[in-house]
């Protein structure tokens, strides 16, 4: 039970990362069918990374840059795939959907030729992710399952909470949400619309890149899997069953974890019946999709979703 | 006094791709006067009035601040320089509250606080005396509140320019006066307001200078104490027109179109209609007139059977054989069906009368397309419909494959009018079917009207001029906030008459309005 | 000094909308060929870059691994054909503005039917028989994967690009599920099973599928152009005011548009595992059902240019295919060469649409 608790929330976090980037992304009106591909570019710009800095550095591994190296590069990775969407979508007026469409080909094709060059291995970076505090192994369950967790659990959770406060306590989060809802109006106001979009897409799509790298290195132990994207189309679910709230996604990305890694843990469950549990996500959101646009009025998703915004037209 | 000069233009010129909005426009403001700009629909007065909100880019042209010249290539631009503008459309955020929208792209200094927003905004209104609940989410407004957030915005601001684009238009008299009230004080404070309009008695009730713009370009501005309204529309106007728009006896009425107690409300569940009742007879123009959005709109789509109603009948008599329909919560293609031979020219040309991608075949096959069988469309007939609308009406288009977006005003709406009227109604129902449109495409449009009528079809035409209606109409239905408060006749009804019907509350309103006061 | 300041601020160049027509269609071919031409030309930069190849080399192997053997000219048809009949099969609906990105699950679970069918039914009934029923199966499936969205949608105005996209991995996950129920071993790769698929034309295995593509482009084609149904899905997509205007009820072509649009998926499916494979795996769509969307969206929901525009995805994908053997670098290389094109193309759309001009000098008399 314990085992399998840890095992959700370690890939809730995954979940959570991108979720939260593509809320902010969301918010922002831009709709970014990329972020599979975004995900992917940010994990295998890390690993690459980090096989960059085990192969300069030789032996003399500082822990630190272990980490701080390819977080950085799954953050850039990621933010550039996010900047080469905005550049489409709002300088260069493209359809949203259509673009991130592209993106998430073109990021698949990337990210794999990318690992191919490197290599699939990365357990060696993988335990500076997966450290945790010393003394978690100490205090028994309540240690497991709260404190032993790598950097991303944290990392995560530090994210999820401050967008959340970015989002409904700032200036900049209340412009951000006048973007996504109604441009026209926010552009009347004197904010930016171009550089919010800009801005909250390549943030968000830089989150996502570490989510990414989180699913490689600490959810499969930096074992690489070509199924990045599959978690990408997730965490746009997760957007939706958690109705474009970060912090409602903690407990979100925790649920869609458990139910993914489910089948693996309940006895009883078939070889085939894994395959059902692994639906229940998907089913789940199609169902909070449906309940919410029936109720109406609240809850919904930003009002300029997916709509391009251009100030001359007439 | 020596007043100093607040904000100039000079030289501005904006055209949106072959239209020319505005040509070579003068204009400047003092601080501490309203000034009125005054022009007909489509005269260039707001889009000139935007390029000084930021919204829109002069393509030519210089802006004077406080003497200073200026870019102001954003919103933000303008507030930098302390212009705010009111639009006619209002710019807010359905989901946010009050608070939330006036704090939008404020940049204050130090930490952001919701609550010393709404702490000023108190300040604010009861300073000015508005009664607005700051928390009130926008969604759940009504529309003069909402304007009252709109001018809250500008105000929270410190703005010193103040635009107002068509404020009016959706007031009621009281809400009017005390509008006008609160730009009064904001004069006697030094600052410089604008406001957009084209109603003459505001103008001469309320500004201090006017400056009349005509098909973008600026007529000149003269002092309101040494102008009257003759003088004002004659420079709005240009050469001083004489409508002269033939009116013939009515032929032969014979009850049409019977609308009985119709009440709807919007989506929204506020009421549109309430109580409307009337009959429109053969050969008559029946002219609907009342200040924009009293329910005009709506009456006319819940008779085309776009809006289901919640009480009330609409009933028409087939001039064939005397036979009695009611169209009551019919959709338009069960009202065809039924033989009745209603046409309509919706307000929104190309948003619903007429697709705009689509070229003037195409768009002649909307009424059409259905007819005939198989599953195939026939395109002959629409063809030939296209191109005898094209002849008839002059309709200045490269051909009939032209897609229809691609016409002026005025041939647009002359597609739309003509396609109408090849469906050989018995009732024509059109709204503001010259708005936009310069003064000969006007007059192609009141013939046609005309010629409807002597040939017996029941008109029923929504209008916004008055001199208009009571030239053209046989009768004229006054409506206000949904309720119908008279019907005169065209031919003996004074202008003030009618004005006062389009301002009158019902007795409810009267007391809902005794008891906010 | 606070004057040169601003000043420096005017923006420089602005935008202007095109009016339609103002470019001739060999200047919007122009833009369009150029476009292709600076993608291919990136691409080639880039594989040069990674493989230190002569790029002349590199777009030689891709053309002899699209037109090399009547084997790769085959395979390439028949790729141009499945991705073209999923391109057409998503059109209708896009085309009322009804963002259907579940092409993909659409495919796949009509695939599954198909399989089902072959698998259960195949020694129980006549050929005949069992390609009927095949047939409905395929079909019946694609259309209720499409119209749940779309009933959602047009009574409550449920997102239909996010439900759409859910019910992808919906139907991945049945087929991952059925896969293991109906293979005994555990492997999850089922044996094809051509005895039960459809007949093959002239000992050319890919000639059927070829042959039914080109015959369905035809009847797309014309059944948007020419029917009344189709001139009801332009009215729906460019106005839904229009629409309510004119008595058109809005509910019922989303709908049956939908059950068009999955029925066209249905066959896709059909001839994926019917005619092609005779087996079904969780990847056998294989992503066509997004790419077809851009497909779709670039040829501007014409069927006729959609043609062109699936020859073009698919010169990429067995090209860059072909690079990929022939140098020893990763096959992934396609998809980045595919997206790298992809990007342009949809780049490109923007100076078919706009103008950029550079703002006259302000007049200077003060």
């Amino acid at each position: 039970m314990l085992a399998f608790l840890v095992s959700a929330i370690r890939l809730g976090m995954t979940f959570l990362l991108g979720s939260t980037g593509e809320t902010i992304t969301e918010k922002s009106g831009h709709l970014n069918l990329g972020i599979p591909g975004v995900m992917c570019v940010g994990a295998a710009c890390g690993c690459y990374a980090e096989y960059m800095y085990f192969t300069a550095v030789g032996s003399n591994i500082i822990p630190l840059l272990a980490v701080v190296i390819p977080l950085l590069a799954a953050l850039l990775g990621g933010a550039l795939m996010g900047l080469l969407f905005s550049f489409l979508t709002v300088t260069l007026r493209a359809n949203q959907n259509v673009t991130g469409l592209a993106i998430t080909t073109l990021g698949v094709g990337m990210s794999e030729y990318i690992i191919d060059e490197a290599s699939t291995i990365f357990t060696k970076g993988s335990k500076y992710f997966t450290a945790s505090l010393p003394f978690a192994d100490d205090l028994g369950w309540f240690g497991e399952l709260f404190l032993d967790y790598g950097v991303f659990v944290y990392l995560a959770l530090i994210i999820a909470v401050s967008t959340t406060y970015v989002l409904n306590r700032t200036r900049v989060g209340l412009h951000l949400r006048a973007v996504g809802e109604n441009p026209a109006t926010a552009d009347a106001a004197g904010i930016n619309v171009s550089r919010y979009r800009y801005v909250a897409t390549c943030v968000g799509c830089g989150i996502a890149g570490l989510g990414g790298l989180s699913f490689i290195m600490d959810y499969l132990n930096g074992n690489w899997e070509y199924c990045v994207d599959a978690i990408g189309w997730l965490a746009i679910a997760l957007v939706i069953f958690t109705v474009w709230k970060p912090n409602l996604a903690i407990i979100g990305s925790i649920v869609f974890g458990a139910l993914y890694v489910a089948s693996s843990y309940i006895v009883g469950v078939s070889f085939a019946g894994k395959e059902l549990f692994k639906m229940l996500p998907y089913i789940v959101t199609i169902l909070v999709l449906v309940v919410t646009s029936m109720r109406s009025k609240k809850n919904q998703p930003p009002a300029a979703l997916g709509l391009p915004y251009f100030r001359e037209e007439r | 006094m020596n007043k100093t000069i607040a904000l100039e233009c000079r030289g501005i010129t904006k055209t949106f791709g072959r239209v020319v909005a505005n040509r070579n426009c003068d204009l400047d403001v003092y601080e501490g006067e309203i000034l009125a700009i005054l022009g007909e629909n489509g005269s260039g007065k707001t889009t000139l009035m935007n390029m000084v909100a930021g919204i829109y880019f002069p393509d030519e042209g210089q802006i004077f601040v406080k003497g200073e010249e200026v870019v102001i290539a954003s919103p933000r631009d303008a507030f930098a320089h302390k212009i705010g503008m009111i639009h006619q459309h209002f710019k807010l955020v359905d989901v946010f509250t009050a608070c939330e929208n006036i704090a939008l792209g404020v940049e204050d200094k130090g930490r952001f606080k919701l609550a010393e927003v709404r702490k000023k905004v108190i300040e604010i209104t009861q300073r000015y005396g508005f009664i607005i609940d700051p928390d009130k989410r926008v969604a759940e407004m009504s529309v003069s509140e909402k304007q009252t957030v709109e001018i809250l915005k500008v105000l929270y601001r410190g703005a010193d320019i103040l635009i107002l684009d068509e404020p009016t238009a959706v007031l009621t008299p009281q809400e009017t006066e005390k509008l006008f009230a609160v730009l009064r004080r904001m004069r006697e404070d030094g600052k410089s307001v604008i406001i957009i309009t084209h109603k003459m008695h505001e103008v001469l009730s309320i500004s201090d200078r006017v400056a009349v713009l005509r098909k973008g370009e600026h007529i000149g501005t003269v002092n309101t104490a040494e102008t009257d309204a003759s003088a004002l529309t004659e420079m709005m106007m240009g050469v001083k027109v004489e409508l002269n728009i033939q009116r013939s006896q009515p032929r032969d009425p014979q009850e049409r179109l019977t609308v009985k107690n119709l009440t709807s409300v919007n989506p929204e569940g506020r009421p549109m209609l309430a109580d409307v009742s009337f009959t429109a007879y053969s050969g008559e123009i029946l002219g609907i007139a009342g200040i924009a959005g009293s329910g005009q709109r709506e009456l006319l789509e819940a008779i085309a059977g776009l809006h289901s109603l919640t009480g009330g009948e609409i009933t028409y008599v087939n001039p064939k054989d005397g036979h009695v329909e009611n169209l009551r919560n019919k959709i338009p293609i069960q009202i065809r069906d039924l033989g009745v031979r209603l046409s309509f020219v919706p307000e929104d040309r190309l948003g619903m009368g007429l697709v705009g991608n689509m070229d003037i075949v195409d768009n002649m096959m909307l009424r059409s397309y259905s007819k005939g069988k198989g599953m195939f469309l026939h395109r002959k007939e629409p063809r030939d419909l296209a191109q005898t609308i094209i002849e008839d009406l002059q309709v200045v288009t490269p051909g009939a494959s032209t897609p229809v977006r691609q016409l002026s005003g005025g041939n647009v709406q002359k597609v739309l009018v003509g396609r109408e009227i090849a469906a050989a109604p018995s009732v024509l129902m059109a709204a503001y079917p010259v708005r936009g449109l310069d003064v000969n495409a006007s007059y192609t449009i009141y013939n046609l009207l005309n010629r409807q009528k002597e040939s017996g079809v029941a008109v029923i035409f929504v209008g916004e001029d008055l001199d208009v209606l009571m030239e053209l109409c046989d009768r004229i239905l006054v409506i206000n906030a949904g309720r119908v408060t008279g019907i005169v006749d065209g031919r003996t009804a004074q202008k003030d008459e009618i004005g006062l019907l389009m301002t009158k509350s019902h007795d409810a309103n009267e007391t809902e309005a005794g008891e906010g006061a | 000094m606070a004057k040169t300041e601003t000043k420096k601020h005017t923006p420089l160049l602005h935008i202007v909308k095109r009016d339609q027509g103002s470019l001739t269609w060999y200047n919007r071919l122009l833009v369009r060929g150029i476009a292709i031409l600076a993608a291919l030309l990136v691409a080639g930069v880039l594989i040069t870059l990674l493989t230190g190849k002569n790029p002349i080399q590199v777009y030689g192997s891709m053309v002899s691994g699209v037109f090399g053997s009547p084997r790769r000219i085959w395979n390439m048809l028949q790729g141009l054909a499945m991705l073209l009949c999923v391109s057409l099969a998503v059109t209708p609906a896009f085309k009322m503005k009804f963002w259907n990105i579940g092409a993909e699950g659409q495919v796949l679970i009509s695939g599954l039917a198909c399989v089902a069918t072959m698998m259960f039914l195949g020694d129980k009934m006549p050929t005949v028989v069992l390609l009927l029923v095949m047939t409905a199966a395929s079909v019946l499936a694609g259309m209720i994967w499409a119209v749940l969205p779309a009933v959602f949608k047009a009574y409550w105005n449920t997102n239909e690009t996010l439900f759409t996209l859910m019910m992808n991995y919906v139907a991945t996950q049945l087929v991952a599920y059925f896969l293991k129920v109906f293979v005994k071993d555990g492997s999850g790769v089922l044996t094809p099973m051509p005895q039960y698929g459809l007949p093959v034309l002239g000992n050319q295995a890919y000639l059927l599928n070829i042959l039914l593509v080109a015959l369905l482009t035809v009847l797309v084609y014309v059944y948007l152009k020419y029917s009344k149904q189709g001139y009801e899905i332009a009215v729906v997509g460019e106005s839904e005011n229009t629409a309510r205007y004119i008595g058109i009820n809005v509910k019922k072509v989303i709908i049956r548009t939908l059950l068009v649009s999955g029925a066209m998926c249905g066959l896709a499916g059909l001839l994926l595992v019917g005619g092609t494979n005779h087996t079904i795996s969780t990847t056998t769509v294989g992503g066509r059902g997004f790419t077809a969307i851009m497909v779709s969206w670039l040829a501007k929901f014409n069927p006729l240019y959609m043609v062109l525009t699936s020859f073009l995805v698919i010169f990429l994908e067995k090209g860059a295919q072909q690079v990929s053997t022939d140098f020893r670098i990763s096959s992934s290389i396609s998809d980045i060469i595919t997206g790298i094109i992809l990007l342009f193309i949809i780049g490109c759309e923007f100076f078919l649409q706009y103008r950029v001009v550079m703002r006259k000098n302000r007049k200077e008399n003060a």
